[in-house]
């Protein structure tokens, strides 16, 4: 008993891993999709979650900002995409990369496979370089693409039809595996096979590169990391306190040059190998976590 | 106010103005009708 109660100890999770479930569990708490096999058709469903979750998922609860970001470039030739747009944007200013750190169910799962007990890669100057590839697929596959083919009138949402795993992960394993949904087991073909394909590379990929999709493929977190020097909540390091030591960017999983620039994720784990505690949590100038900021006039 | 500061709350207006803009549009009917069907794309249907 004693020796459980160390180990839960040493295993309790923390509290951006408990954000993380609560974020998982509400964006999916449609529970009665996942019995019935259907989608949650609400109107909960006019909005936009912050991370990324399949709207066809028959637990998602509301829409997934990158497919209506597609479907609104899609449709870009009947009406301007404002609402989705001025979402992405309310999005990036008041949270940014947190969201990816916190608000983002499959961040989650890929931080969670990463835990299995395997060598693991390294950051270095060609994942660095390997991580602006995400630009290029939000540039193509959610932008260019839909817009393209939107005047054409074939609305065609590239990233979702050819690369998200999420899609398949969420929305297709829990639709085609219930047993009333026969119809759609029947549409199966070579494309659902390239993106189980995607999903299995993928998922592999995270087990031995920490958040290999967030780093080199999600279009966004591209997004959300143009706007992270703007964003109001994240990790922010104090330039008074600051020595570049570098010791915050070798303990960062993450691609980052410095903390809180767009490879950022805002996980936290910087603040504590910080001596002379410049790095905090902070909602603009609230500190959430982490060491105050020294008032006005006085030296840390 | 710092620059930063005003060029963070210009943006904060205009992408709260977006989101109104699209209300009014139809921008978010058309959120709500994509997400409240399958997505067969997305599933990997075609």
């Amino acid at each position: 008993m004693a020796r459980l109660r160390v180990w839960l100890g040493r295993h309790r999770p923390s509290t951006r891993r408990l954000i993380q479930l609560y974020t998982a569990v509400l964006y999916n708490a449609h529970v009665r999709g996942f019995a019935e096999g259907k989608i949650y058709t609400g109107p909960l469903k006019n909005v936009c979650v912050p991370g990324l979750n399949c709207y066809s998922c028959p637990g998602a609860i509301g829409a997934c900002p990158l497919g209506a970001l597609q479907n609104a470039v899609a449709s870009s030739a009947e009406r301007p995409a404002f609402y989705v747009v001025g979402t992405l944007l309310l999005f990036g200013l008041l949270l940014g990369r947190v969201i990816c750190g916190f608000l983002c169910p499959f961040g989650l799962l890929q931080e969670l496979l990463h835990k299995l007990p395997t060598k693991k890669l390294q950051k270095s100057k060609w994942t660095r370089r390997f991580s602006r590839l995400k630009y290029a697929i939000l540039l193509i596959f959610v932008l260019a693409i839909p817009a393209w083919f939107a005047f054409r009138n074939l609305p065609l949402p590239a990233f979702c039809k050819y690369i998200c795993p999420a899609g398949t992960l969420e929305g297709a394993a829990a639709l085609l595996l219930h047993p009333v949904n026969g119809e759609l087991r029947a549409l199966v073909d070579g494309l659902f096979i390239l993106k189980l394909s995607v999903l299995v590379l993928v998922a592999a990929g995270c087990v031995f590169v920490h958040r290999a999709f967030c780093r080199f493929l999600c279009p966004l977190g591209a997004l959300y990391g143009l706007l992270a020097k703007l964003a109001l909540l994240g990790v922010k390091v104090d330039p008074a306190r600051c020595t570049d030591c570098g010791a915050c960017v070798r303990v960062c999983p993450m691609d980052i040059r410095r903390v809180g620039d767009a490879e950022c994720v805002h996980c936290g784990r910087c603040i504590g190998v910080c001596a002379t505690k410049a790095i905090s949590f902070r909602a603009g100038k609230l500190v959430l976590h982490g060491p105050e900021l020294p008032e006005r006039g006085r030296r840390p | 106010m710092t620059g930063r500061k005003a060029l963070w709350a210009a943006l904060f207006l205009i992408g709260a103005g977006l989101v109104v803009l699209g209300v009014l549009n139809g921008g978010m009917r058309d959120v709500f009708i994509k997400a409240v069907r399958i997505c067969s794309e997305c599933i990997g249907l075609g």
